[in-house]
């Protein structure tokens, strides 16, 4: 509860029903976007509260609809009575998200800004809420947008030897097709790859933190999140069993997972445990392997990397209890599986280096972007658009290099043109046709 | 003097005569009103059928029982299967016909139909009682009963022919205009509006000199229109191009003022994809030359068509722009070319069976609906035939979807979305184009015609059962049947094929790039020797089936995906009013069409993918 609260009506009655409650100017007779100092003023002439009321008219509202904000100071009683009064003049609570809906079904906004807001809300992170604002702006549909502008332009070229083949037509270069296409194919990847980003920074980044027994593992944990104490929450996992600890370092959360040690063994139920970190490490976008630089050997450490990395999640490589063996340094254990800018000598027990570890963590996770500023992807729906979309471009670029013709690669073509239509709206073949005439003289 | 007929046609064009065919294959009584006997089945503008996406029509047509592939078959003096070199979707059968034997044929082939009757007169209005079509009104004071009418009046409603700044009341040069159903329609609740259309000078061919000019023949195997055993031209006429030049353009340029398209004393608008010669200049002033085809009009007929050269500029600019082009220097006219205008009536105000909103029983067909082409006039008149036919039997109406012919495309995208220039088929129009090809347009129609009832359809379902089984049993014999790599590793290497190391199944051969069963059968004297008692239809369709198996089985999915969308119903009585949420205009179109389903209410102009989900929300409550 901060230190102002909002209430918010929306609807056609939004106006009469503030007007009701309000002592003030006629709010029926303000201009749309304008705000008005005011009082509560309850049933019994008791006053309530002094507040701030923003007036906003269909259809330029958040909901589209008539919108008025009421802004009263933000003790959860004077909240309570404020609204208490509303809802006996007769209006009713808002369904969760139902604003959103509302919005949505009002057309002010799409169907991905609309699916922005609802992580908005969900956000728990900085992060997180960087990249909902950027795509409830509609930064996203505006790139895709692009893309798809692009495509239509290519696929007219197509059509046009297709449509009008027995004319004196130019025809589409191949070559220069498939190159576009690949430019377009990159940047979907591109996009893709955020996704895991995007719905790492959604959720939380799954990191776990994975090595051999006493190695330190649980101390550099509690190192991590000494300072964060105040904020760190025990979530219950939501498709785990598992309890992890949730860390945040610049706004960006990581969900951590502390696994058994890891280590062959005989043993059957800890061989039980080994193969439960495994399926951890699985899950993992980042990997921290932590090891004691006084008892492992340069040939255990490869050994452990081998089992554990893989080419899906990040690695970083703590060579733990550096203050027992300080002169310990990269080269010495150098192996294929890390390079230098992985490497990173801490102290856990004395909190030595820990920010350090943090930077990293951030820096490896962000690989130096700024959030706000790029597209990112954070819907499972998107996703699954995009990746259908270059399903599709692959197909079009092995027709192409097997000599295909246009028909066949045009299919191709409008199929990535209907699965990006999936996230920002349909394309339609008056498009095709528009961009056909705008460019080419045609027609006998 | 009149019975009542079951379903009176109005116009005696490409839509009319396949309307009257198509009422009366369902056994209706049909009287073909036209203003002129002697000009039924005309072909206005150029003396072709077919092209790419419109010989795929003309193909449906004829699956579907109509008359046009036959006429033309009968007619050509030229057959060529356009884009041969692209997949097997885009080859597109284009002939050029005899005008007059095209005309001459069509007569011949609805005065045959028993159930047609004929009438020369102009019909200027409908006899309405009860919001329901009744019969005909005629300009010499005669009213015809008839249970619904199908409108197919062309270009001739208050149709006025522009030759610079000359202006003619007519329908077609040297014919009048018809007068009084625009007025009538209006009057009734009909929006109306404007169209534009043109048509090029005709030439007198024994001025040409042709041997300046590239010649164009027709295939050495001439292919044909009808699923049935129509002949094969024994001989072909050529066709020539030759090209505008920066000299031609400048004569063009001088009569520009007084242009009807400049001076803006035409309003109608004209379709961009047939622009006028003037219209090309005007608009790709980059372009310093534009292709010009040279038909010959018939056998025994010097008259040739300027395909290219449609032009409403004053006849002297025309003349001498002509003799500016190579091999045209002593060309003589036989009749400037000339735009003309006329009503249509937005089709959006028809229902999916070309049944109008307003009036039941009327049914409009062809350029009325804001088309143009014979392909697509004739598709419609078929379609309208057959609903006129089927809602006056009191049946089901009878619809295509989107996904079984460009027939379906063309009626769902006319409805759907209107047409603000003359509509014409192109194959980038359908969204599913491998599967609605012209080598199956029989496969895909013509059971759907059998089980209607279409008289005549008997003896193509025969075909179609063959033809399915042969396609099937040559498949099965690629599937069964494997080569050694000594019968066809020169071969494959020839073809810069990767060679085979051990047996392999003829399929997988056949389905590698640039190979075909052409180029197999000459190296396989086994797979020749099946193939030689089989039709060549059938192994078409077998080595398309084969080859371009995994496209149709991708185009299939996405059918369904869409078809999904096309099963769920929307009522008639939904209030689109009453749902706050969908846009004002989505609110204003989906009443006005009451799309019968949600796939259908997506396709309207100016209804959102948000109003889509808003209506699957409605759906879902």
């Amino acid at each position: 509860m901060g230190a102002i609260g909002v209430i918010r009506i929306s609807g056609p009655d939004a106006l009469r029903l503030a007007s009701s409650i309000f002592s003030g100017k006629d709010l029926s007779e303000q201009p749309s976007h304008t705000i008005h100092f005011g009082r509560i003023v309850a049933e019994d002439g008791r006053l309530l509260d002094e507040v701030l009321v923003s007036l906003f008219r269909q259809p330029r509202s958040y909901t589209g609809e008539d919108v008025v904000e009421i802004s009263c100071h933000g003790s959860p009683y004077i909240l309570q009575e404020v609204l208490t009064l509303l809802l006996r003049k007769g209006a009713r609570l808002a369904n969760p998200g139902e604003f959103t809906l509302r919005a949505f079904l009002n057309g002010r906004m799409d169907l991905s800004q609309a699916e922005a807001v609802a992580d908005l809300i969900a956000s728990e992170s900085a992060a997180a809420h960087a990249v909902a604002m950027q795509q409830m702006r509609g930064g996203f549909s505006k790139d895709i947008e692009h893309l798809r502008r692009q495509l239509v332009d290519f696929a007219a070229l197509i059509e046009l030897e297709l449509d009008f083949g027995e004319e004196d037509v130019e025809f589409a270069n191949r070559e220069d097709l498939s190159a576009l296409i690949r430019q377009i194919r990159t940047f979907i990847e591109d996009l893709l790859r955020s996704f895991r980003l995007g719905n790492a920074i959604k959720n939380g980044i799954t990191t776990v933190i994975a090595g051999r027994p006493n190695a330190g593992k649980s101390t550099l944990l509690n190192a991590l999140l000494k300072e964060e104490r105040a904020i760190v929450s025990d979530v219950a996992g939501t498709t785990r069993d598992t309890i992890e600890e949730v860390l945040h370092v610049d706004g960006v959360a990581f969900r951590i997972v502390d696994t058994a040690g890891i280590r062959q063994t005989q043993d059957t139920i800890e061989a039980i445990g080994v193969a439960k970190t495994l399926e951890k490490v699985r899950q993992a976008v980042l990997l921290v392997y932590v090891f004691d630089v006084a008892r492992t050997s340069p040939q255990m450490l490869r050994e452990d990397l081998a089992a554990l990395t893989r080419p899906e999640s990040k690695l970083l490589v703590v060579a733990n209890k550096m203050d027992l063996n300080p002169y310990t340094t990269y080269e010495h254990y150098a192996n294929e599986y890390f390079s230098s800018e992985a490497w990173i000598p801490v102290s856990a027990l004395n909190q030595m280096n820990i920010e350090y570890l943090k930077q990293k963590l951030l820096d490896t996770v962000l690989e130096g972007k700024v959030i706000a500023g790029s597209t990112v992807v954070a819907n499972v729906r998107h996703y699954e658009a995009l990746l259908k979309t270059n399903e599709s471009l692959d197909a079009a670029l092995q027709g192409i290099a097997q000599g295909l013709s246009g028909d066949l690669v045009a299919m191709d073509i409008r199929r990535a043109l209907f699965f990006l239509g999936q996230i920002t709206g349909k394309i339609s073949s008056e498009d095709l046709l528009d961009s056909i005439f705008s460019r080419f003289c045609i027609g006998k | 003097m009149f019975p009542e007929y079951d379903v009176i046609v109005v116009g005696a064009g490409h839509a009319g005569c396949e309307a009257a065919v198509a009422a009366a294959n369902l056994g209706c009584r049909v009287l073909l009103a036209t203003m002129n006997m002697q000009t039924i089945a005309q072909m206005s503008c150029n003396p072709a059928m077919g092209g790419v996406a419109k010989g795929q029509i003309v193909r449906e047509i004829d699956a579907l029982g109509g008359y046009s592939g036959i006429v033309t078959d009968h007619t050509m003096v030229q057959f060529r299967m356009l884009n041969r070199s692209k997949g097997p979707a885009m080859w597109s059968p284009r002939a050029q016909s005899d005008r007059m034997l095209f005309a001459r044929k069509w007569r011949q082939m609805l005065e045959a139909h028993p159930l047609i009757d004929f009438w020369q007169d102009m019909v200027n209005g409908i006899v309405v009682k009860d919001g329901r079509a009744c019969g005909v009104r005629t300009g010499m004071g005669l009213e015809i009963p008839g249970k619904a009418v199908v409108l197919t009046n062309g270009t001739f409603l208050n149709g006025i022919i522009h030759i610079g700044e000359k202006q003619l009341g007519g329908g077609r040069a040297g014919e009048s205009a018809a007068r009084g159903i625009t007025e009538q329609l209006v009057e009734l609740g009909f929006e109306a509006g404007r169209m534009k259309t043109g048509t090029p000078p005709r030439l007198d061919g024994r001025t040409l000199n042709y041997s300046r000019m590239e010649v164009q023949p027709g295939d050495e195997n001439p292919g044909r229109f009808s699923y049935t055993d129509t002949p094969r031209p024994q001989r072909q006429l050529p066709c020539y191009i030759t090209y505008t030049n920066e000299a031609v353009h400048a004569v063009l340029r001088t009569g520009f003022d007084k242009s009807p398209m400049f001076t803006g004393r035409i309003q109608g608008l004209g379709p961009r994809y047939c622009p006028s010669i003037e219209d090309k200049i005007d608009r790709f002033a980059d372009k310093d030359r534009h292709q010009i085809f040279v038909e010959p009009e018939g056998w025994d007929t010097c008259e040739i068509y300027v395909n290219g050269f449609s032009s409403s500029l004053p006849e002297e600019v025309q003349y001498k722009a002509l003799r500016l082009i190579p091999g045209f220097e002593q060309a003589r006219m036989f009749r400037p070319g000339y735009a003309i205008e006329y009503d249509y009536f937005p089709p959006v105000q028809l229902q999916l069976t070309l049944e109008t909103r307003l009036v039941k029983n009327l049914f409009f067909a062809g350029q009325i609906n804001g088309t143009t082409g014979y392909e697509e006039a004739a598709c419609q008149g078929l379609m309208a035939g057959l609903n006129a036919a089927l809602s006056v039997l009191d049946r089901e109406p009878f619809i295509l979807r989107r996904s079984d012919a460009y027939i379906g495309v063309l009626i769902d995208d006319l409805i759907n979305k209107g047409t603000q220039e003359p509509y014409r088929m192109f194959t980038s129009r359908a969204e599913y184009r491998i599967l609605l090809r012209q080598d199956n347009a029989d496969l895909r129609l013509t059971p759907l015609a059998y089980r209607l009832g279409v008289q005549g359809t008997d003896a193509r379902m025969e075909r179609v059962r063959y033809k399915e089984q042969a396609a099937e049993a040559i498949e099965q014999f690629f599937r069964r049947t494997g080569v050694e790599p000594d019968h066809i590793n020169a071969y494959l290497e020839s073809l810069g094929s990767a060679p085979i190391r051990q047996k392999v199944k003829l399929h997988t051969i056949l389905t590698r790039p640039y190979i075909g069963i052409a180029g197999l059968r000459q190296v396989l004297p086994g797979l020749d020797e099946f193939l030689r008692s089989q039709d060549e239809e059938c192994i078409e369709l077998a080595e398309i089936n084969m080859k371009y198996e995994g496209y149709m089985l991708r185009e299939q999915e996405m059918v369904e995906k869409m078809n999904r969308l096309e099963e769920l119903r929307l009522r008639d009585d939904i209030d689109y009013y009453q749902l706050p949420s969908l846009s004002k205009e989505a609110r204003e179109k989906l009443s006005r069409i009451k799309p019968r389903t949600i796939g259908q209410a997506g396709r309207i102009s100016g209804v959102t993918p948000a109003d889509v989900s808003v209506l699957l929300v409605h759906l879902g409550r």
